[in-house]
C-alpha cells in the first residue's frame, strides 16, 4: 500500500513550474498595470480574501483526486452561512452557530458521498442535484432575504488578529497544515490516493472504498460549514446567494494547481498556489476597475486552459 | 449481458420497442400527476392553466431536446442556461439597433450555435471532459453576459416579434406549434436518419463506433452545436414572451432542462433514450412545478424539488438498467 501511494504521488519538482509560473506572471502583470497592487494593504487583502476559497479548494483537491467532483460546495456554503447567521442570531453564541453550520455542511457532504458511493450516481450529476437542494433550502430558510444583526462574536472572527496575523489567515494556515498531515502522513491519506488510483486494491486490502469515499465528501461538506462561518463574519450577514459560484473558483484553483482530473494525482501545495492565483487574478482585475463579470469569465478561461494543459500532460 | 451488447450493435430503431414501453410508463406517470392535481386544485383543469402548462413545457423542451442528443453521446452540456441568457441579450440588442426581428432571430440562433460549437471543440479537439468543459463555458458566458448588459434591461420589442412567444393560433399558443415541429424533427433525426443512429452508437460504445468508421469527432461537434442552437431558439422564445432581456434570465434554466432529459428516460451513460421521452419529461417536471404553484407553495421550493427529481430520475434509471442486466 505504502509503495503504491509513493508511486502515485507526483514529483513536486515537475509541477512547481506550471502553477508557480502562472502566479508569478499574474503578480508581474498586475504590478505593472494595476496601481497599488503591490502595497502591503492590498496584498494582505488578497490573502485574507483567499481564506474562504482555501477552505473549499483543499477538500475539493481530495474529492477530485478520487476522480469525483463537488458542484454543490458553493450552494452548501451559502446554506451553512445562513445557518451560522440564523443560529448565532437566535442563541447569541458563535460556537452554536458554527456547530449548526458544521452539522448541515457535513450532512450534505454525507448525502453527496452516499449518492455517489452507494447509489453509484455520477458525481457531477449527484452534486448538481444537491446543489439545487441546497440552493432551495437557502431560499426557504431565509425567505429570499438577508439575515442581519448577527452578534459581534461572529463578526469579530474576520477582523480580529492573532499575534498580528488576521484570524482568517491563521485558520487557513491551520487548515492547510491539517490537510497536508492528513493526506501525506496518515493511512487515510494513502487510501485517498488509492481511491483515485486503484480502488480495487483497497477492496483487496479489506477496506471499504464506499465508506472512505463518503468520508472524503463529508470532509468537504464540513469544511464548507467552517467556510460558512467565515463568509457570515465577512459579510456581517447571511445572504441567500453568498456562495454562488464559489465551487467554480475552488475547481479552478485545483485545476490550475496541477491536480489531475483523470489520474487520481493530487498536490495540496499546488492547490494553495492555485487559490492565490485565482485571488490575484480577481484582485488585479478589480484594481484596474474591470467588473466582477469579467473576473468570472477570466476564471472560466483559466480553468479551460488548465484542463487543456492537464489533458496534454496526461497524454504525453 | 446480452441486452447490452445487442444495444451496442443495434441501437433502438423502432418506436415499438423497449423505448416505447419506457415512454408509456412516463405518460402514465404524467396522467397520474394530472389526476392528483385535478383533485387537489380546482383551477388545474381550466383551459388557461392547461395552455400555460403546455407553453411552459415547450420552453423547457426546446433546451432539453438539444441536450438529449448530447446526453445520448454520454456527454453533458451544463452551459445551456447561460447560453440562453447571452443569446437573448445579443438578439435583443440586434432587434433594438436594427429594428429587424428576422435579423435578431438569426443572430440569436447563430450565437447559441457558435457557443455550442465551441463546447464541441473543447470536448473533441481539446479532449476536456464534457461536464467540466461546459461548466467552464457556463461561467465564461455568465461573465460575458453580465459585462455586456452592465446591469441594464432591454425591453419593448415589435408586436409581430412578441407574437412568437405570447401569440395564439387557432386557440393554441404559438410555442406549442413550435414544440410539435421540433418534436417531429428531433424524433425523425434521432430514430430515422443515419446521423441520428450514429449518435446512439457513439453513446453506446465510442470505441466500437470509431472502429466501425463513424466520424466520432464530427458527430460530437454536430451534437454540441445543435444543443447550442436549440438554446439559441429558446432564447428567442424567451425574449419574445418576456418582452425583455436581462443578464440573469438563464440562471434557473439548466437544472430543469437536465431534469427533463433524465426524467424522460435518457441515460446519463449514453446510447439510451428518445427525444419524445424528453418531451414527456419536460411535461412531468412542468406539471409538478405548476401543481406546486397552484397549491400556493412558495417558488423558493422549486430548486429543492427540481434537485430531488434529478437525483431520483438518475437513481431510477440506474435501477432499471441494473435489473435489465
Amino acid at each position: 500500500m505504502r509503495e503504491a501511494a509513493v508511486v502515485s504521488q507526483p514529483n513536486p519538482l515537475q509541477r512547481i513550474p506550471g502553477v508557480a509560473i502562472v502566479l508569478v506572471l499574474l503578480i508581474a502583470l498586475f504590478s505593472a498595470i494595476a496601481p497599488g497592487f503591490l502595497s502591503v494593504a492590498n496584498l494582505s487583502n488578497v490573502l485574507v480574501q483567499s481564506t474562504i476559497l482555501t477552505m473549499l479548494a483543499l477538500p475539493m483537491t481530495l474529492i477530485i483526486m478520487t476522480e469525483g467532483l463537488d458542484l454543490s460546495m458553493g450552494a452548501v456554503l451559502t446554506l451553512t452561512s445562513l445557518c451560522v447567521a440564523i443560529v448565532s442570531l437566535a442563541t447569541k453564541s458563535m460556537l452554536l452557530g458554527l456547530g449548526a453550520g458544521l452539522l448541515v455542511g457535513a450532512a450534505f457532504g454525507i448525502a453527496n458521498g452516499w449518492l455517489i458511493a452507494i447509489l453509484g450516481i455520477p458525481p457531477f450529476v449527484a452534486t448538481l442535484g444537491t446543489l439545487g437542494m441546497a440552493q432551495g433550502l437557502s431560499l426557504i430558510v431565509s425567505d429570499g432575504q438577508s439575515v442581519v444583526g448577527i452578534p459581534h462574536s461572529v463578526r469579530d472572527i474576520y477582523s480580529a488578529t492573532l499575534l498580528g496575523i488576521p484570524v482568517p489567515i491563521v485558520m487557513a494556515l491551520v487548515t492547510y497544515a491539517a490537510f497536508h498531515g492528513l493526506l501525506y502522513h496518515t493511512r487515510f491519506g494513502t487510501y485517498i490516493f488509492a481511491l483515485g488510483g486503484n480502488r480495487e486494491a483497497l477492496r483487496y486490502a479489506g477496506l471499504s472504498p464506499n465508506k472512505l469515499l463518503i468520508a472524503v465528501y463529508a470532509l468537504g461538506g464540513a469544511m464548507a460549514g467552517i467556510a460558512g462561518l467565515l463568509m457570515t463574519a465577512r459579510m456581517n450577514s447571511g445572504h441567500p446567494t453568498a456562495g454562488l459560484g464559489l465551487e467554480f473558483d475552488a475547481i479552478a484553483a485545483v485545476a490550475v494547481g496541477g491536480t489531475s482530473f483523470e489520474r487520481g494525482n493530487g498536490w495540496l501545495l499546488g492547490t494553495l498556489l492555485g487559490v492565490l492565483s485565482v485571488g490575484v487574478l480577481r484582485n488585479g482585475l478589480n484594481l484596474i476597475s474591470l467588473p466582477s463579470s469579467v473576473q468570472v469569465a477570466s476564471v472560466g478561461v483559466l480553468v479551460i486552459v488548465a484542463l487543456f494543459l492537464d489533458g496534454l500532460r496526461s497524454r504525453a | 449481458m446480452t441486452d447490452i451488447s445487442k444495444e451496442a450493435i443495434m441501437p433502438p430503431r423502432s418506436f415499438l420497442s423497449q423505448d416505447a414501453i419506457q415512454v408509456f410508463y412516463r405518460l402514465l406517470a404524467a396522467l397520474l400527476i394530472c389526476a392528483v392535481l385535478a383533485v387537489l386544485s380546482d383551477s388545474f383543469l381550466s383551459l388557461g392553466n392547461i395552455l400555460n402548462v403546455l407553453r411552459q413545457a415547450s420552453l423547457t423542451f426546446f433546451i432539453a431536446s438539444g441536450l438529449t442528443l448530447v446526453v445520448l453521446t454520454a456527454g453533458l452540456d451544463l452551459s445551456v442556461g447561460a447560453n440562453v441568457a447571452l443569446s437573448a441579450c445579443i438578439a435583443g440588442t440586434v432587434i433594438h439597433k436594427t429594428g429587424s426581428p428576422a435579423l435578431g432571430i438569426l443572430t440569436g440562433l447563430a450565437c447559441g450555435g457558435l457557443v455550442g460549437l465551441l463546447n464541441g471543440i473543447m470536448v473533441t479537439a481539446l479532449r476536456i471532459p464534457s461536464f467540466i468543459a461546459t461548466y467552464g463555458m457556463l461561467w465564461v458566458l455568465n461573465g460575458l453576459t453580465y459585462w455586456y448588459m452592465a446591469g441594464e434591461t432591454l425591453h419593448g420589442f415589435p408586436t409581430g416579434f412578441r407574437q412568437i412567444g405570447s401569440g395564439y393560433l387557432f386557440g393554441l399558443p404559438i410555442p406549442v406549434y413550435l414544440l410539435l415541429v421540433f418534436l417531429g424533427i428531433g424524433t425523425f433525426f434521432a430514430q430515422r436518419t443515419i446521423w441520428g443512429q450514429e449518435i446512439y452508437a457513439i453513446g453506446a460504445n465510442p470505441v466500437a463506433a470509431r472502429l466501425s468508421g463513424i466520424p466520432v469527432a464530427r458527430r460530437l461537434l454536430l451534437v454540441y452545436a445543435v444543443s447550442g442552437t436549440m438554446a439559441g431558439l429558446a432564447s428567442i422564445i424567451f425574449l419574445s414572451r418576456l418582452n425583455s432581456a436581462e443578464a440573469d434570465i438563464g440562471e434557473s434554466l439548466t437544472l430543469p432542462a437536465i431534469a427533463a432529459v433524465l426524467i424522460g428516460g435518457t441515460s446519463l451513460f449514453g446510447g439510451v433514450g428518445t427525444v419524445f421521452g424528453t418531451f414527456i419529461g419536460a411535461l412531468i417536471l412542468t406539471l409538478v412545478l405548476n401543481g406546486m404553484n397552484l397549491l400556493s407553495v412558495s417558488a423558493n421550493w422549486q430548486p429543492l424539488v427540481t434537485g430531488i427529481i434529478v437525483i431520483l430520475a438518475v437513481w431510477l434509471d440506474m435501477k432499471t438498467r441494473r435489473r435489465a442486466q
